[in-house]
């Protein structure tokens, strides 16, 4: 079933990109194929096979809680967008109704 | 050619520990090589010409005084502009990140420098480390020493550009699904993909957390190994970090002896989509090692065919995730906030203008295998093909010591070629992507010219997780018998720049 291109309007707002409607269409098409392409993965993979989300499994990593100083406030809003009072300025989070 | 800049990074470290000559020389004659070079091959996005040889004065007082020296104190390298350096810029080849200067170093950096290690700056690559060729770098692409108006792979194809330029004797580069390795291939060096979780990703700019893994790309194995030792071991600061010894990957290199060694050809890495003289390179080294001792088996892993479309899920599904961070608001671009737009609607703005069309491609392909109704079929289907690729590799080592393979299907392609066809430039990475997907130790090491081309042809070696020792044998081993052979190391053959196609 080929990826519509409002599936892929959708997507984008999914993933916080303002994309263009040249955009839309371009990656509609391309889309479409690499998603064809990779459902080879569907060929294979039985239901009893278990999942590998890391190639070299580690559990309840952990290390010693010790004390480090941290960056300043200085440090970590030098490469702000925006400041104010000391603090990142962000646009409006809330609707205005 | 300056005779300090054909040097190896060995025999650099050999001439400063004699003392001829000063680490602030061999950092200016490399600048200078840079300088007279870098306007073709364009591998650097940021050049510390002064706090390099700053750096290098105080590895030459060190000496002085008789404090003790690492064995690469002194060496130039060339770092890619993904690891956060807090004196240079880090933008990860994209505008979204742009002027950044990060307030820390990462573990590699921070290690480089404490190994007295010369950074004289910062690599290209394809934006977010997302491509094989640097044509998807915001600031331009790198070029191919061998022929200008090829690609030098990706994505660290500007660290590969600039030590078969000469321009650098080491760099470090990063390899989710083939990055080190191919560009290393293409441009005619050695690369090499340590087993994940023996170098750090702290620090690093993250694209796909369970995949990606720094290493060390150079025109030598041996030189490999010394880069790979001085980076690698344990870091709390990396919850994936293995806490355990470092594979003895210098001693290895010093040794190059395959006799008796089991070295297996992947039957389904090769045949139809490989180009003729990659495959005839790729046959001649294999007799190579055949000769100097080794027994060639044939091994079959049939779910290799399966790894290029379970990467095209996992990695863009890790990516559309770390991706995410990039919204504006702490550190980066942020377009569109005028007053009256949301902070949504800056960050949909901002994601637009500073992500290039591979990054947004690739999120995209990520945000539909993880949502609803699509994650069993597509992501969790891609998660069970990486259980059998991995299967396939442990019954491949109970019959092998190592397994070979070309490093790429083809030779470095022209520049443009592939910008605009996705499949096709995934294909570059078709050898690369099950020792990701494994997370196993993996080399390509040079092993000839193309005869339709005259392009360098890489050899994959690939060895178990944390026998990362056996790749830097074999791949010391097949070096060794190329020269030989040919008299010369592959590196060396590389046009000289003024007369480069």
């Amino acid at each position: 079933m080929p990826i519509t291109r409002d599936e892929v309007a959708h997507l984008a707002r999914l993933s916080r990109l303002a994309l263009d409607d040249a955009e839309l269409e371009h990656l509609a098409a391309q889309l479409d194929v690499i998603i064809t392409a990779v459902a080879r993965v569907q060929e294979v993979a039985a239901d009893d096979i278990p999942p590998t989300s890391h190639a070299v499994p580690m559990t309840n990593v952990l290390r010693g809680d010790e004390l480090v100083p941290p960056l300043s406030a200085a440090e970590v809003l030098a490469q702000a967008p925006a400041v104010q009072q000391q603090r990142f300025r962000v646009p409006r989070i809330l609707a205005e109704d | 050619m300056d005779a300090l800049t054909r040097m190896t990074a060995a025999q650099i470290a050999a001439v400063l520990a004699s003392g001829d000559v000063s680490a602030a020389e061999v950092a200016q004659a490399h600048l200078d090589r840079v300088a007279l070079t870098d306007a073709k091959v364009h591998a650097f996005l940021h050049v510390a010409a002064d706090d390099a040889v700053k750096a290098a004065r105080a590895v030459d007082a060190k000496r002085a005084a008789g404090e003790p020296l690492g064995p690469l104190a002194g060496v130039p390298l060339a770092l890619k502009d993904v690891f956060t350096t807090k004196d240079m810029p880090t933008t990860s080849g994209s505008r979204i990140l742009e002027g950044w200067q990060p307030p820390y170093d990462a573990t590699i950096t921070a290690r480089l420098r404490a190994a007295g290690v010369v950074i004289l700056g910062k690599t290209n690559m394809d934006e977010f480390a997302m491509g094989s060729s640097t044509e998807n770098s915001a600031f331009g692409p790198s070029r191919n020493p061998w022929d200008l108006d090829r690609v030098p792979g990706g994505s660290s194809g500007g660290s590969s550009a600039a030590v078969a330029a000469f321009q650098v004797p080491l760099a470090i580069g990063t390899d989710t699904g083939g990055s080190i390795r191919q560009p290393a291939a293409v441009c005619g060096i050695v690369g090499v993909k340590p087993t994940y979780g023996g170098s750090s990703r702290y620090g690093l700019v993250a694209f796909a957390s369970s995949l990606d893994t720094p290493g060390p790309l150079a025109r030598t194995v041996l030189d490999a190994a010394l880069l790979h030792e001085a980076i690698s071991g344990h870091d709390p600061r990396d919850s994936t970090s293995i806490d355990a010894p470092v594979p003895p990957v210098v001693e290895a290199a010093r040794h190059p002896d395959v006799s008796g060694m089991k070295i297996g050809v992947v039957t389904e890495l090769r045949g139809d989509g490989y180009q003729p003289g990659v495959l005839a390179r790729f046959q001649q080294a294999v007799e190579l090692l055949e000769s100097a001792g080794a027994k060639i088996i044939e091994v079959s892993c049939p779910h290799f065919r399966y790894a290029l479309p379970a990467y095209y899920l996992i990695a863009p599904s890790e990516c559309s995730s770390n991706l995410a961070r990039f919204d504006g608001m702490r550190y980066g671009l942020r377009v569109g906030d005028d007053g009256t737009r949301s902070a949504e609607e800056v960050m949909s703005a901002t994601r637009e203008a500073g992500f290039g069309a591979e990054v947004k491609r690739r999120i995209m392909l990520g945000t539909y295998a993880l949502s609803s109704g699509y994650y069993d079929a597509y992501y969790g289907k891609a998660q069970q093909v990486r259980t059998l690729i991995a299967r396939d590799f442990d019954t491949a080592f109970g019959q092998a010591d190592v397994l070979v393979s070309p490093a790429t299907p083809t030779t470095a392609f022209p520049i443009g070629e592939r910008a605009d066809d996705p499949m096709a430039m995934y294909l570059a990475d078709l050898c690369t992507i099950p020792s990701n997907l494994a997370g196993n130790a993996a080399l390509s090491v040079p092993c000839g010219l193309a005869g339709e081309d005259g392009l360098p042809v890489g050899m994959q070696i690939m060895a178990p997780v944390l026998a990362d020792d056996r790749i830097y044998r074999v791949g010391a081993a097949a070096e060794a018998a190329f020269a030989a052979r040919c008299g010369h190391l592959l590196p060396e053959a590389a046009p000289p720049l003024e007369e480069t196609r």
